[in-house]
């Protein structure tokens, strides 16, 4: 199946630059698809993965490199150009019309005519055939949105095989799909990839990604760090090239562990939480005092778990209990009134209101909870901000400055006092050090740990495994949705949590 | 990947700055200054202009009288800046105003009796339980509004599209399509009754502002109302229950609109179905961008809106005063709001900028 080595690439993109203000996106990446098979690109958040995809269905121009296609160079303007050159892509959201019939979804743009006239019968039975192909048998004058989104992805890719592709790019095409929607897919995938197209795979579940691929091809800062086949690959040797643990450990702050602190008695815990294609049901417990850490790949669950708990998101089923008494959680503010607090992996979109000022930003989940009528007084309003501007060493011209002109790591702050503000007894901690300097995480992680030992419980989720195995006292691992194991501080080092992240340590 | 650290924006501390360029940045400065302009203009082309006179105690001139006809839409743009700030919009103003004025008018109505040989009119229900009755079905109508919006997800203008057709055309079934005349002196103070030598339907405004005012400034309501507008998404998480919120802020300008409708049929001593508050939501959402308040919501004004009201007026008051055709009063208006609309984009402000570079 892997004679393809010495066959010839049908894409085959080579030195591949781009780069955005400020920052490289891409530096010397490169790819190589053969025909009959299941290319995996892999990588971690912002390794480079959306950017190469872009490049190559034309939304964005390189500023360097080559692209091409069946030996011919190629340089894609659009993506309506990349499809007529032979690159279909299927993304995560499906981009078709909801209101619109199967049929008419999969000739948008190029009805078959008849007389001048659109020839609705040829198309619907075209339509028919393509998806037939591809397992499916629908009545395709029904409106796509009809159809539960397995359904409609497989319209997408009825539609990119009728544009004739020679390259068939799907990225991250089961993230919104249940395991037997997941199946489905990769039956078609394999169907296709047998009849000799060339497919590349872009997804994070490491699970799927053995499961289907042939080849496989990790980035990482924006590089190709190598070409695998799926074969010789271990699954601890992929997360290992992704996250490139031996360059990570070389940054490791001094150490501030938060150990001593006996664990009280459990704060929260979960019975069987669960919703449908986010999260599989987990039973978790969250001791007063305890810094647990959720460790794991993007999409594993845990910003997930954090949303659930929080009442961001509803749970579809399960339960949670506050100091042995169950819960629902309908929104955020139930979670809030029970002393939960949230600061989201989101700092943009879904924390700082950018056009109000630090001091307003900082009062504002306490201001939430004690109602509309009863507002903090303006002069107590400004003791609160000077004064965790001042403990978190939060650095602005003013707490009247609008908290959008101050920098990640300060923003990140504020965003964290506001949640201090309201003294949780759990705070949870989704990604609070990403895309800050190395400095500003320090402080932040020295405060978050001083506040566990004075008491606090924190739930804290990070992609970078150094720090979560230094600062929790206990870690879950998890995995496709799932927590799959869990360990005292101690129990793990790097290259034994790299065995639980990629699964093999249960094997 | 490490993201470099900006330093944080050097702000000045405003007393260090000079006073002038301190005046230029507030965000009043572009309202008060267009309305100086036409006050200049008026005052240079129209004779006796600023001249004000006790005639029967009562205060008279062209300033009382702009002020005065832009009671009803004073009262509307103050509803509708709090909408506008949550990212909303309100186009059932007029038809909040249709139904209101009409509801009163209906229930007063008013019978004439002889009473010791004079003629006396009578209401045909009690003025306060009328005006309540009228009151109570603005609120339902911005209850209505609010629900779909916040409850069903419905994209505002559209949310409040249904309300703008139905509930005129309610207004129109309850009176047949026919003018309904009110024959009750005392319903006529509201909108033409003089208290302290000054209009009555201005206290009513000052009133509303002033409530509202306070309310913006003693409760989290302002800052809740911000956070929405700017955040929803955040706002939300930070515990703010964003869905009350907008179902307040729509219930609060349809109680401005039921007001203004009640001033509005009072004042003409009638209902009016078809026309009472005719594109009155337009002149609303006019007077609250011209007052310095973005569409995009967030950061709003509430004095700005009152200012943004007066302008309208005193434009509408110029245009007739200078004898210039009633037709060419709209193009008028079209051309101020396009020149506002442009100094408030960036993409035009940035444009300025590069020229002048």
């Amino acid at each position: 199946m892997l004679a393809s080595t010495t066959a010839v690439p049908v894409l085959d993109v080579t030195g591949i630059h781009k780069q955005f203000p400020g920052v490289k996106a891409l530096t010397d990446a490169g790819l190589r698809l053969y025909p009959g098979e299941v290319h995996t690109l892999m990588g971690q958040n912002g390794a480079g993965k959306s950017t190469l995809i872009k490049v190559l269905t034309g939304v964005y121009q390189p500023e360097r490199g080559a692209i091409r296609l069946a030996g011919e160079a190629i340089a894609p303007r659009s993506t309506q150009h990349a499809q007529e050159l032979g690159i279909s892509t299927v993304y995560q959201e499906v981009n078709l019309c909801p209101n619109l019939s199967v049929a008419e979804n999969i000739f948008i743009g190029r009805y078959p005519r008849r007389f001048g006239m659109i020839d609705w019968r040829r198309m619907r039975r075209d339509a028919a055939e393509l998806l037939t192909r591809l397992q499916v048998n629908i009545d395709v004058s029904k409106p796509l949105a009809s159809y539960p989104l397995a359904i409609q992805q497989m319209v997408a890719i009825a539609r990119a095989l009728s544009i004739s592709a020679k390259v068939l790019i799907l990225d991250e095409p089961t993230s919104s799909l249940d395991e037997a929607e997941v199946q489905l897919l990769f039956s078609v995938l394999r169907s296709l990839r047998d009849g000799g197209m060339a497919i590349l795979f872009v997804t994070h579940f490491i699970d799927q990604t053995y499961a289907i691929s042939d080849r496989i091809t990790v980035m990482r800062n924006g590089e190709r760090e190598g070409e695998y086949l799926c074969g010789d690959l271990s699954r601890l040797a992929l997360v290992n090239k992704m996250i490139g643990v031996a360059a990570d450990t070389q940054e490791q702050a001094p150490t501030c562990m938060a150990q001593g602190a006996a664990a009280g008695p459990t704060f929260l815990r979960t019975r069987a939480l669960a919703r449908r294609g986010v999260l599989q049901p987990l039973d978790l417990e969250v001791k007063q005092g305890e810094l647990l850490g959720l460790a794991g790949l993007l999409g594993s669950g845990r910003t997930e778990t954090a949303r659930l708990l929080f009442g961001a998101d509803k749970a579809d089923s399960g339960a949670i209990e506050i100091d042995g008494a169950r819960r629902s959680f309908a929104t955020p503010r139930d979670a809030i009134a029970h002393g939960i607090g949230f600061c989201s992996e989101d700092r943009k979109h879904e924390g700082a209101i950018l056009d109000l000022s630090v001091r307003e930003n900082l009062i504002l989940a306490l201001q939430a909870r004690q109602g509309l009528l009863r507002a903090i007084p303006l002069r107590r309003q400004q003791e609160l901000a000077t004064h965790y501007v001042k403990q978190l060493g939060i650095k602005t011209a003013s707490i009247e400055t609008p908290i959008g002109t101050l920098s990640g790591g300060n923003q990140q702050k504020v965003l964290l006092a506001r949640w201090l503000a309201t003294r949780p007894k759990l705070m949870i901690l989704d990604e609070p050090t990403r895309g800050i300097d190395v400095r500003a995480k320090q402080e932040i992680m020295d405060y978050v740990t001083k506040l566990c030992r004075k008491g606090m419980s924190i739930l804290f989720i990070s992609s970078e495994l150094p720090e979560v195995l230094r600062v929790s006292d206990r870690i879950v691992v998890m995995r496709d949705r799932k927590a799959c194991g869990e360990y005292q501080r101690g129990e793990l080092d790097d290259s034994a949590v790299l065995h639980v992240i990629a699964g093999e340590g249960s094997q | 990947m490490i993201v470099k650290e900006n330093p944080p924006l050097a702000i000045q501390p405003a007393a260090h700055r000079p006073l002038l360029a301190q005046a230029f940045a507030h965000p009043l400065f572009r309202p008060v200054a267009a309305l100086a302009v036409l006050l200049l203009i008026d005052f240079l082309l129209i004779p006796g202009f600023f001249r004000l006179e006790i005639k029967d105690g009562h205060l008279y001139g062209s300033l009382v009288d702009i002020v005065n006809r832009a009671a009803p839409l004073m009262l509307a743009a103050i509803g509708m800046t709090l909408v506008i700030a949550t990212r909303g919009i309100d186009i059932s103003v007029g038809a909040v105003v249709a139904l209101s004025g009409t509801v009163a008018s209906m229930l007063i109505g008013g019978t004439m009796v002889m009473q010791d040989g004079v003629p006396v009119y009578v209401a045909d229900t009690p003025m306060l339980v009328a005006l309540a009755a009228a009151m109570g079905a603005a609120l339902l109508c911005g209850l209505w509004n609010g629900a779909l919006v916040a409850g069903l997800g419905l994209q505002p203008i559209v949310a409040t599209l249904i309300l703008m057709v139905a509930g005129r055309g309610l207004a129109q079934l309850l009176t047949d399509g026919q003018i309904v005349t009110v024959y009750y002196q005392p319903f006529f103070f509201l909108g033409s009754g003089y208290l302290l030598g000054l209009p009555f339907a201005l206290f009513v405004v000052a009133a509303v502002f002033v409530v509202t005012a306070l309310l913006l400034r003693h409760t989290a309501l302002g800052l809740f109302i911000q956070a929405v507008g700017i955040n929803p998404t955040a706002a939300r998480l930070a515990g703010i229950r964003t869905a009350a919120l907008i179902v307040f802020v729509y219930v609060f300008a349809a109680a401005c609109a039921g007001m203004a409708g009640l001033m509005i049929s009072s004042n003409v001593k009638s209902a009016d179905a078809n026309n009472a508050g005719l594109m009155l939501e337009l002149d609303a959402i006019l007077a609250v961008t011209l007052g310095g308040t973005s569409l995009a919501g967030g950061k709003f004004s509430l004095a700005g809106s009152i200012i943004g009201a007066l302008i309208i007026q005193t434009l509408t008051y110029t245009i007739y005063s200078l004898g210039v055709p009633p037709e060419v009063n709209m193009v008028v208006k079209a051309v101020v709001v396009f020149l506002v609309c442009i100094s408030q984009s960036d993409q035009f402000k940035s444009l300025w900028k590069r020229r002048a570079a």
